[in-house]
């Protein structure tokens, strides 16, 4: 599905919107969801917008953050993430320079915070982490001079994939206001679900968590995180919802002895067609991706009518160009 | 701030009929003409001119939008994001005569990057510009087509465009104002 | 060594094992105390020095049941030299060294290299700690005889527990005919494997794996079970919970023989400290910049409010004994890293009393009880008579400090090499003006005056 005729008519018609008169992003870093305001989402939401029109040109490129260099520090395997990202500056005529965990001097023992700064003074403007360690990216933003944007630490948060959700809902459904938003699955160890918690509950929908036991962090809530509701029960859990998001149960990251079995799992707690049609008729279907077809999602689900797990990628790249524009673009 | 009114309701009107009747005959007629209105304010314009034309000729001309934001020479250097907005081209522009719209022509800068964006778009046939009010002091060899109006400025003034569309009503004012120009 | 006698002029005495709370002058000849009446007249040597304590509280010097001083193995982090020099900045003239070295105390060679290297460069006291277990490896005991008469006051495998109860039962059954304390780091590590900061909601918003309380009463119980049936005597080190405090006093109240510590970070801070510099407790949820403060990161965990409420409340009823500071220094590589990867500890011997004395401040605990906990008891648990006393007689061990004096703490000041301390930059209300230890000065405060009287002149020290 792309975008709609109406979406070209408001586009032509429309005003600029409320936020946009407000101005730009007063942030150096993207690190976590937390405190981004409501409006500063929604900047970043709008400016995707003109973004994914770029997407959809002949010609995908711009000449915005020409002379700009983007890094990504992925000690982390990532395959969309990071070419999501490098497609991203890539369009808007940045250059992209990648680094992956094996080869680089991090095997030779030097610490993270000196590959940082050796980055720097190579001359990057954005450096992209993605790290297993939670608060990984914390630590070189305080080292370095130049804008960060976690794309993934350990446990803890990824914050581009909260916002690109939050787009795909929104660009669906309209509005992610009062929105029932089922997620299903390994929240324990899931930086996805928490961002999305923190995207979702401040756009003002409805979140609802639905996992055994042993996959549920203690202390979920205030004054950890904003409140969503938990359902152990998946029938129960999809009544009414309107999205439905089904995480990845990650075997490697999982300790051993969390689950009985994955047979187990599957049987209580898979995303099928019979379940799905608990959820609204037009419920739509995400999943942060890679999936285990089979697991936590059957194929048909995956890549049935209500799935937008390829738009996700799609609009992955437009919000990923749109913080890189609003992050780089006239940074003092 | 002091504000001088050069243009009413009545001005802007006759100025962009004026220039409606000028690109139909310039053109030799509406085969091929595409209008692109600049955002923002060049979009409403842009309609009112092709509006104009259907009265008279009869013949819908497609109209589109075009953010020029990302393709600005002093983005990394403002200090501030402007806002960006999706781009609408309403056909293919290949061999097609474009009527760039926009509301004030300045410095020029705002026209050459709408230039570097139409040509990713496509080649087209030829670009010509529109604007309702020129004021002067261009920094780039770039001119108007079709002017409403000439208004000499001096470096200290901005010219402010309302419309009805936009701003509720419809009138061009010169405010004298401490910062400098720029675009 | 003979020191030069020393009087101690104007201060207001303390001494809980004692019973004392006075105005005095002790006087310290031959590195014991002996008393003098008030008037320096009585006094007979023919040089000697006075400190002026005025404004100040004196009291005996601090015994410290549990730090690591690193030394043989682990040079670049703390030495026995520097070690004790910044115990005695601290107020310590006792240490109680703990046998995670490397080689680990576990010989009678080992022990004396300690009890050499004290001798030869120490600034205070050290008292030597021996391992449970041969090598730390938890799979057989010491030759605890051995170790006893090579003069260890007690034995440890802190850094890790004795995970296996049938080793502790033989251990604690064996200590008994040398009367030996095994002092336990009591970590289920099955439940606490993988974590590096308390299990709650602070873990959980921070993505960090969790240790739960459970993981030290698990083991805090099996070892009063084992305490009681096997007659032996049990300290549980650095204890951290409510639920722990719970299990210690029910054993207390049995009689078993079980004595317990608490160090001074678990009775003054809490998990929120993890979260780092600027963090806002009006807007919990959002992370600072300077989130992941591993200078926070210590084992135990520090905890919950309600665990440093229960740790307050143990220590007034009595049913922690002692306060000891687990002083752990790390290099600063091992600290500016990854929360998951940097090393566990607090350097903690230069900031004890600075922010013991918080808990004064804020009337949650009195002075007597403050300084018998480091004082009288802690003695108490090694059964030694002779420190953390003045009595006539005992070792000439004497701190001096001002309750009121306020300081900023400035870690790159410290005698220590370590310089991980959650409290950097921190203004503490209480400081350590002088340490005496065997009748020697180890440390004075500029601002404290020293003077030297001698046979013919009198010089201003």
């Amino acid at each position: 599905m792309r975008i709609t005729n109406q979406k070209v008519e408001k586009a032509i018609l429309s005003e600029p919107a409320p936020s946009l008169k407000q101005g730009p992003l007063r942030r150096r870093h993207i690190l976590d969801l937390d405190d981004f305001t409501r409006e500063e989402i929604e900047l970043v939401l709008e400016t995707a917008d003109a973004m994914k029109e770029i997407l959809g040109r002949e010609i995908k490129k711009v000449p915005t953050l020409r002379g700009k260099t983007l890094v990504t520090m992925f000690y982390e395997p990532s395959t969309r993430t990071r070419v999501s990202f490098e497609q991203a500056a890539k369009s808007l005529s940045a250059d992209v320079i990648n680094l992956s965990a094996s080869g680089s001097s991090t095997e030779k023992g030097e610490s993270l915070i000196d590959t940082a700064r050796t980055i720097q003074a190579l001359g990057a403007d954005v450096i992209v982490m993605r790290h297993y360690h939670a608060g990984a990216p914390y630590l070189i933003a305080q080292h370095v001079n130049v804008s960060v944007i976690n794309g993934g630490d350990g446990c803890h948060a990824h914050p581009t994939q909260g916002l690109l959700d939050l787009y795909t809902i929104r660009e669906y459904l309209g509005t992610v206001e009062g929105v029932k938003v089922v997620i299903i699955g390994d929240i324990l160890h899931s930086r996805v679900a928490r961002s999305n918690i923190w995207g979702l509950t401040k756009m003002g929908a409805k979140v609802v968590l639905c996992a055994p036991p042993t996959l549920v962090p203690v202390g979920l809530g205030p004054p950890a995180f904003p409140s969503v509701t938990m359902e152990p029960n998946l029938d129960r859990a999809l009544g009414g919802a309107d999205v439905v998001m089904p995480l990845r149960l990650q075997k490697e990251r999982q300790q051993r002895g969390l689950l009985p079995s994955i047979r187990e799992y599957i049987q209580f707690y898979q995303l099928d067609s019979r379940r799905l049609s608990k959820a609204k008729p037009e419920a739509l279907v995400l999943h942060p991706g890679p999936m285990n077809e089979g697991v936590e999602i059957t194929p048909e689900v995956a890549h049935g009518a209500q799935s937008v797990i390829e738009e996700q990628v799609t609009n992955g790249v437009a919000v990923r160009m749109a913080l890189l524009y609003l992050l780089v673009g006239g940074a003092q | 701030m002091p504000e001088k009114l050069i243009l009413n309701q009545e001005d802007i009107h006759r100025a962009l009929t004026r220039i409606a009747h000028e690109i139909v005959e310039k053109n030799h007629g509406c085969d091929g003409l595409v209008f692109i209105g600049m955002r923002t304010r060049g979009v409403p314009l842009a309609k009112r001119i092709a509006a104009e034309i259907k009265r008279f000729e009869e013949v819908d001309v497609p109209v589109g939008a075009l953010d020029i934001n990302l393709y600005r020479d002093d983005v990394l250097s403002l200090g501030w994001q402007p806002p960006v907005r999706p781009t609408v081209m309403p056909t293919d522009i290949m061999g097609k005569s474009i009527i760039l719209v926009d509301d004030v022509l300045y410095t020029g800068r705002s026209i050459r990057a709408a230039m570097d964006a139409l040509i990713d778009f496509g080649r087209p046939r030829s670009i010509q510009l529109a604007v309702l009010v020129d004021r002067g002091h261009r920094e780039l060899p770039i001119r108007a087509d079709y002017v409403g109006k000439n208004v000499p400025t001096a470096a200290d003034e901005e010219v402010e465009v309302r419309l009805k569309e936009t701003d509720g009503r419809d009138e061009v004012a010169i405010i004298r104002s401490d910062r400098g120009g720029g675009q | 060594m003979t020191a030069i006698p020393l009087l101690i002029v104007g201060g207001r005495i303390i001494d809980p094992s004692q019973g004392i709370d006075k105005v005095g002058d002790p006087f310290i000849a031959e590195g014991g105390i002996a008393w003098v009446a008030k008037g320096i007249e009585d006094l007979t040597p023919e040089r000697y020095q006075i400190l002026h304590a005025e404004g100040m509280i004196v009291c005996p010097g601090f015994i410290d049941l549990h730090c690591h001083l690193r030394e043989p193995g682990f040079e670049e982090k703390e030495t026995i030299a520097t070690g004790t020099r910044a115990a005695a900045r601290g107020g310590f003239t006792t240490l109680c060294c703990m046998a995670n070295t490397n080689p680990p105390i576990d010989t009678r060679a080992a022990v004396e290299f300690i009890q050499k290297k004290a001798a030869a460069e120490g600034a205070v006291r050290v008292l030597p700690i021996g391992c449970i277990t041969k090598g730390r490896r938890g799979e057989e005991m010491v030759e605890m005889g051995e170790l006893a008469e090579a003069g260890v006051v007690a034995l440890s495998d802190d850094g890790n527990p004795v995970a296996d109860s049938r080793l502790m039962r033989y251990a604690l059954e064996y200590s008994r005919s040398f009367n030996l304390v095994l002092i336990d780091h009591c970590e289920d590590v099955s439940l606490s494997q993988g974590g590096v900061m308390n299990e709650g909601w602070v873990s959980t918003r921070l993505g960090l794996r969790g240790i739960p309380a459970a993981a030290e009463e698990a083991m805090v119980a099996r070892d009063i079970a084992l305490a009681e049936m096997t007659g032996g005597r049990v300290h549980i080190a650095h204890v951290s919970t409510a639920g722990s405090v719970d299990l210690i006093r029910r054993a207390k109240e049995k009689g078993i023989a079980i004595t317990a510590e608490v160090t001074p970070h678990h009775l003054t801070l809490t998990e929120e400290r993890v979260i780092g510099y600027g963090w806002d407790n009006k807007k919990p949820s959002s992370l600072p910049l300077f989130a992941y403060d591993t200078n926070a990161k210590v084992n135990p965990p520090l905890r919950t409010a309600r665990d440093v409420e229960a740790l307050i409340d143990a220590i007034n009823e009595g049913v922690i004994d002692a306060i000891a500071t687990d002083h752990a220094p790390h290099e600063d590589v091992e600290k500016m890293c990854e929360f998951d990867i940097a090393a566990f500890g607090i350097s903690g011997l230069e900031t004890a009393l600075g922010s013991l004395l918080a808990l004064l401040h804020g009337g949650k605990i009195d002075l007597a009880t403050l300084i018998s906990k480091l004082t009288a008891e802690p003695a108490k648990v090694l059964g030694k008579s002779e420190i953390g006393t003045l009595k006539v007689g005992a070792a000439g061990d004497v701190t001096i400090f001002d309750p009121e004096a306020e300081w900023v703490v400035d870690p790159s000041a410290f005698a220590s090499k370590g310089k991980n301390t959650p409290l950097a930059g921190c203004l503490l209300k209480g400081k350590v003006m002088a340490t005496i230890c065997q009748g020697q000065v180890v440390y004075k405060d500029d601002a404290v005056k020293l003077e030297t009287i001698g046979r013919q002149t009198r010089v201003r020290g």
